[in-house]
């Protein structure tokens, strides 16, 4: 924020970073390599949903878009479920098979750029793309838009709001060059019971 | 198309914000030009007074923008909360944190019935984030939410430093009128010796300190009123739902009246960085030239505003 906004007393919404998300599919691959982790194929937007029709008419567009490949014969799309947390944000969970992570990520960036497009960018909190090991242990890379940074998320099974902190050190040793990791530790924000994870 | 916005700044806020401030600048100057003419004047050795009001004044103000968290905090018997001890409300400011790609100010709790909420510290670093008990009682998650937001925009415009700044004038000229008060008391006699001026400086001194307290405490109070509407609308704009700020709103200023006005005042000395104001002020114009806060009518009324902008549909924009 410059001088001047601090002087006015005015925030400038932030506006996300959204190209970021196209380097999953490599990171995937790498994690794969690396730590036996493989994508579920689910992932999810989350956003805060802005009070009003025209947001609402947005939403359902951006699911409609989504959906388009549902039920197509030689297409494995399943519907986009639509889930509002506690904390009053929504989020689009869209499924895939496990090996579609390119698919995945073009619906998730559909979502984004229809909400950027239409000038509701600054309401983009993060995006999730969802993991499992051999033994079934959830795993999340998140992705922060304002900050075109991603980082790990790793839920202990099993234990309440306990986090898996060395899997997640390894893996941000592990993808340190195939994405922007969050250096600030302080803002890998923990995502419980998020949906598609 | 990705770069029109729904988020335009308010202009007419802007203006009157730079016409305060402004305002407040040219009361600075004059003052200075006018102790500084007075002194030259008269050759008089009373600059000690003013010098020893500088250091002082500038001191204070340092020394309250540096421990503002840790004063605040105590002030209000406020403890801070760990995650896990509060995972709700630090998963609020987390994820409103990321939204708003800032830094996340450390989480309070004040053990007090009295619903409300303040942020202090000088940069948002350092800066804490407290909320009552009454306040987590009484407030719905959304509500919750946008009373967080409108805090968070507080330490996002750094309005503890610029507040400090702009009341520094107004302390420096109420310890010269002090000053002045007590050196007329116990020095006069020695000064009049080798100056016959020397007499009346002192009064002039005192009479143009107190003119320039009383309007710049006026100009620093509508200062303050116009940064709380800018925190409001901030704060509406990043969680995207007015409403539930408005709602706060009313709920905090509605059950307020209901307080016994002895547990109020022991709470007024953290007005000027509250949520709302301790005080029970009955919408009367005089009283609302001296608040810190804007009326609720006002704030409501700014907030439908937001809400309009919100929900245009994106052609208009195009």
């Amino acid at each position: 924020m410059g001088i001047l906004d601090t002087l006015f007393g005015r925030t400038k919404p932030v506006q996300p970073k959204l190209d970021d998300l196209f380097a999953l599919p490599g990171a995937a691959i790498q994690l794969q390599a690396a730590t036996g982790f493989t994508p579920t194929g689910s992932g999810s937007v989350c956003f805060r949903a802005v009070e009003g029709k025209t947001f609402g008419d947005i939403q359902k567009d951006v699911r409609e878009l989504l959906d388009m490949d549902t039920g197509k014969p030689g297409e494995a799309g399943l519907p986009v479920e639509v889930t509002k947390d506690d904390y009053g944000y929504t989020w689009l969970v869209s499924n895939h098979m496990s090996d579609e992570m390119d698919g995945l990520v073009t619906d998730l960036h559909a979502v984004n750029t229809a909400l950027a497009d239409n000038g509701f960018g600054p309401q983009l909190l993060c995006t999730l793309v969802a993991f499992r090991d051999d033994e079934h242990r959830p795993f999340a890379l998140v992705y922060l838009y304002k900050r075109g940074t991603f980082y790990p998320f790793a839920p202990m099974p099993g234990r309440q709001d306990r986090r898996d902190n060395a899997l997640e050190m390894q893996v941000k040793g592990v993808l340190e060059n195939e994405l922007k990791i969050e250096q600030d530790l302080a803002r890998w924000f923990p995502v419980w019971g998020a949906p598609g994870l | 198309m990705a770069t029109h916005t729904r988020y335009a700044p308010d202009r007419g806020l802007t203006v009157r914000m730079t016409a305060t401030m402004f305002l407040l600048g040219l009361v600075f100057v004059a003052f200075v030009a006018l102790i500084i003419g007075i002194l030259t004047a008269v050759h008089a050795s009373s600059g000690a007074i003013i010098f020893f009001a500088l250091v002082f004044g500038g001191g204070t103000a340092f020394i309250s923008l540096f421990y503002s968290d840790k004063i605040a905090l105590s002030a209000a018997g406020a403890r801070e909360v760990t995650p896990q001890e509060a995972p709700k409300l630090h998963a609020v400011v987390d994820r409103l944190c990321a939204l708003a790609d800032m830094d996340k100010p450390r989480v309070a709790i004040a053990p007090t019935d009295l619903p409300n909420a303040f942020a202090t510290g000088r940069n948002s670093k350092n800066s804490v984030l407290c909320v009552t008990d009454g306040l987590l009682r009484r407030l719905e998650d959304d509500e919750l939410e946008g009373v967080l937001a409108h805090e968070l925009s507080h330490v996002a415009h750094k309005d503890v430093q610029v507040m400090t700044y702009a009341s520094l004038l107004a302390i420096v000229a109420g310890l010269l009128v002090r000053f002045a008060f007590y050196s007329e008391l116990f020095g006069g006699g020695r000064r009049s010796s080798n100056d016959g001026n020397a007499a009346l400086i002192i009064p002039l001194i005192m009479l143009v300190s107190a003119v320039v307290y009383a309007i710049s405490f006026l100009l620093i109070r509508l200062l303050s009123r116009y940064r709380e509407l800018a925190a409001d609308r901030s704060g509406a704009l990043l969680t995207g739902q007015p409403s539930s700020l408005a709602s706060a709103l009313q709920k905090v200023s509605g059950a307020m009246s209901r307080i016994p006005t002895k547990d109020l005042r022991a709470a007024e000395s953290l007005n000027a960085f509250y949520f709302a104001p301790a005080m029970r002020l009955n919408g009367k114009s005089l009283a609302n030239v001296f608040s810190t806060h804007p009326s609720l009518e006002r704030r409501l009324e700014e907030l439908a505003k937001v809400q309009k902008q919100l929900g245009q549909v994106a052609q208009d924009n195009r």
